[in-house]
């Protein structure tokens, strides 16, 4: 079982979210986030998902992805370089006595306090995945009151042109190597 | 300046341009603006007034696969869309060619569960290749021209487009789209990459025990000659799966009819010892490979199809070959070599001798059975002349075991769904495709009573489908599973019938019923020099089960078989 992160372009057309969430269901597959919105090319949305399976799987979510109507493109990104990112609200018990500690920690994760009352603080935190999991844990034991997490965006690092992205996204088996 | 069109008048306008001929429906409130349109037009496509939209769906299926044109049905809103989703959850299983379009409540209603609502586009969703709901008359002409284009091209399957009621009575200047704008969507008719051919046609040029499994891609690509032509060249033996009956004669010599759970043993031993498959336009779905592991294990497979999706999607494959059929085995013709496997292809007489030995018709018995009438059906058709549209079920494996396909698009059914139900509304549609063809339905007694509503639309339609009922009292397949997997327990499958012959006189149509094996050719023949329809129910013997038997959950080497005689 391995966690990949995938990107796909879709026509911005409404019922395309359900198009999109019918085939996961459909299909059984293994989806832990996913996050959309709008992409650079109006008309076209942009999905960034992870998903988790085997070989098999991942290339099933592909394919099966790819061959919506609606949707433009589809792309593997987890053995390319990529920045991705996820942003998290957590709203955590901090009183005079730990305040202070709740702080540091934000602190070293680069993470800031936008909001403040006499019993909690709001937490927000833009990361990679791992970094944002790290901070929720460590904050675990003062008492997590709510949270929100956006799930992970990404995006390949590097100057390449879209059109060359969407034609390597297409997952064809083009060479006909395994 | 092109002229004003109401929405109706806009759906009939654009099923000329698409030279569509026939339409299969049943009107209703929300679709009515539609269908007074077409009386103003004066008919200029012909509706087939259906007795339930079920049969709708499987007429215009019937009519694709006949025809291999775009089949189009017809419905209302809530319960007339909501009938035709069995047709179309067949269609797309068998990546057939349909357009249906259904009226809606008007935008103002829309979820507002009024009178006949039903979210059809959400309901439709898993079972159609893609699907529009219309709320502005200024879609509908590109949903009109996108759904044929993606109903017919790549892998074929249905379209549904449901349209608001006050789109059909809105009106627009009005001019058919001469393209499509479809940025997501590439239909994969290309040549496929040249590399994956030069790699398959080695594996081919190496290979001791070859074997092609043809599929109904060859069918859609139009490629049965050149598969007739590697196969004879390179002397490789031919199997198919159940809806590539007709891909490739099979009386042909290298044919080794079909394999999978009910096919015939010599050619699940076949598929289970090959060393190279090269499948072509078949999905290899469970009924095809039984327990996935565990097909095919000698074997390097190609695996030639357009979906890419169909890529490993079950069995893991060693050369994929992404494109269409009829370009990839005209790429390897040139690159396989003439050959020959005297070795493999002994194995697979002794194989084959050994089946006919087991055969139920070479033993000898006075009793009506199933496969007799399919034999003599294949004799009394001019040795597979006919159309045969067959149902779900034991009569399904027995007709296509024994009725012998030689003609392309001969056998209509329904593999993927298994839809009970499906044969004599398909056998309407593909009458209506092909008005000079001799059609047969070949239906157990219960998928007939499923859909012999439409008896009075063979009637109404003047159509002269032959009709024959195996008759053995039960839902049959089932009750064989029974047997075979739960103690003999006939659980709610013992069938009370009525009497067909009446039934069919009700209609108005001729019937007998056949009780002795020794009037079997001659009723067919009766029914055959019938002008109009004809039906003939065979009351066969109860018990009679298919053999080969592939069960769940096991190899297709591991075949429950029939005893031999000896035993």
């Amino acid at each position: 079982m391995n966690k990949h992160t995938m990107i796909a372009w879709m026509e911005d057309k409404p019922g395309v979210l359900n198009r999109v969430a019918g085939l996961f269901r459909r299909r059984n597959f293994n989806i832990e986030s996913l996050a959309v919105g709008h992409s650079e090319t109006s008309g076209i949305s942009r999905m960034t998902f992870v998903a988790t399976g085997d070989d098999r799987e991942m290339r099933q979510v592909q394919t099966q992805l790819y061959k919506l109507i609606n949707v433009t493109a589809v792309q593997d990104v987890t053995d390319v370089p990529t920045v991705s990112r996820e942003l998290a609200l957590i709203k955590v018990k901090a009183k005079n006595g730990n305040r202070s500690e709740v702080m540091q920690i934000v602190d070293i994760f680069r993470g800031r306090i936008v909001d403040v009352d006499m019993e909690t603080l709001i937490i927000q935190i833009v990361g990679p995945e791992e970094r944002v999991e790290s901070l929720i844990n460590l904050l675990d034991q003062f008492g997590i009151v709510e949270m929100v997490r956006t799930g992970t965006v990404a995006m390949v690092r590097g100057a390449h042109d879209r059109a060359a992205q969407q034609k390597t996204a297409v997952p064809a088996y083009e060479n006909g190597n395994q | 300046m092109s002229e004003k069109k109401t929405g109706g008048q806009i759906i009939w306008e654009s099923l000329m341009r698409e030279g569509v001929e026939v339409v299969f429906g049943l009107p209703g409130g929300a679709i009515l603006p539609a269908y007074d349109d077409l009386a103003k037009y004066e008919y200029p496509i012909h509706h087939v007034l259906v007795t339930h939209e079920q049969g709708a769906s499987h007429m215009a299926d019937g009519y694709a696969r006949a025809t291999g044109r775009v089949g189009v049905c017809m419905a209302t809103s809530g319960p007339g869309a909501t009938n035709l989703i069995t047709g179309l959850a067949t269609a797309n299983m068998d990546s057939v060619p349909i357009v249906a379009i259904t009226g809606q409540v008007p935008t103002s209603l829309l979820g507002r569960d009024g009178f006949q609502e039903a979210d059809v586009q959400g309901v439709s969703l898993p079972v159609t290749k893609h699907n529009y709901l219309i709320t502005d008359i200024r879609e509908l002409p590109d949903a009109l021209k996108e759904a044929f284009y993606i109903a017919s091209t790549g892998r074929p399957g249905p379209v549904v487009i449901d349209i608001c009621k006050d789109v059909l009575q809105a009106s627009l200047e009005f001019e058919y789209p001469e393209t499509v704008n479809l940025p997501g969507y590439h239909p994969n008719q290309n040549a496929p990459d040249p590399h994956s051919v030069a790699r398959a046609a080695r594996l081919l040029n190496e290979a001791e025990r070859p074997l092609i499994v043809s599929g109904q891609g060859v069918s859609i690509a139009k490629a049965e000659q050149e598969l007739r032509q590697l196969a004879e060249k390179a002397q490789i033996p031919v199997a198919t799966s159940l809806l590539g009956i007709g891909t490739f004669p099979s009386t042909h010599p290298l044919s080794i009819s079909w394999g999978g759970m009910h096919g015939e043993a010599y050619c699940n031993y076949a598929l289970q010892e090959c060393d190279v498959m090269l499948a072509i336009g078949a999905r290899l779905d469970d009924r095809l490979t039984g327990v996935f592991d565990t097909f095919a294990p000698k074997a390097r497979i190609i695996h030639v199809d357009l979906d890419p999706a169909e890529m490993g999607k079950n069995i893991t494959i060693d050369t994929p070959v992404v494109g269409d059929a009829l370009l990839a085995l005209r790429g390897l013709l040139p690159q396989v070599e003439a050959n020959e496997h005297p070795a493999w292809l002994a194995q697979i007489d002794e194989w084959k001798q050994e089946t006919s030995d087991r055969d139920i018709l070479a033993q000898e018995t006075d009793e009506l059975i199933a496969p007799y009438i399919m034999q003599q059906l294949w004799h009394a058709t001019d040795e597979g002349d006919a159309t045969v549209v067959s149902d779900v079920g034991q009569h399904q494996m027995w007709e296509a075991q024994y009725y012998h396909h030689t003609k392309r698009r001969s056998l209509l059914t329904s593999g993927g769904l298994g839809t009970m139900g499906y044969g004599l509304p398909a056998a309407i549609g593909a009458q209506m495709g092909l008005s000079e063809e001799e059609i047969w339905v070949v239906a157990g007694d219960g998928g007939f009573q499923m859909t012999m509503v439409e008896l009075s639309t063979v009637v109404q339609e003047r159509l002269p489908i032959k009709i024959a009922i195996i008759n053995n009292g039960f839902l049959g397949m089932v009750r064989q599973w029974q047997d075979v997997f739960y103690n003999k327990r006939h659980s709610g499958t013992p069938l009370f019938n009525p009497d067909f012959v009446k039934l069919a006189e009700a209609y108005g149509i001729p019937a007998r019923a056949v009780t002795h094996k020794d009037d079997v050719y001659a009723a067919i023949k009766e029914a055959q020099a019938a002008d109009g329809p004809f039906l003939l129910d065979f009351q066969v013997e109860e018990f009679t089960n298919v053999y080969p038997m592939v069960a769940p959950g096991k190899s297709n080497a591991d075949m429950i078989r029939r005893p031999s005689p000896a035993e």
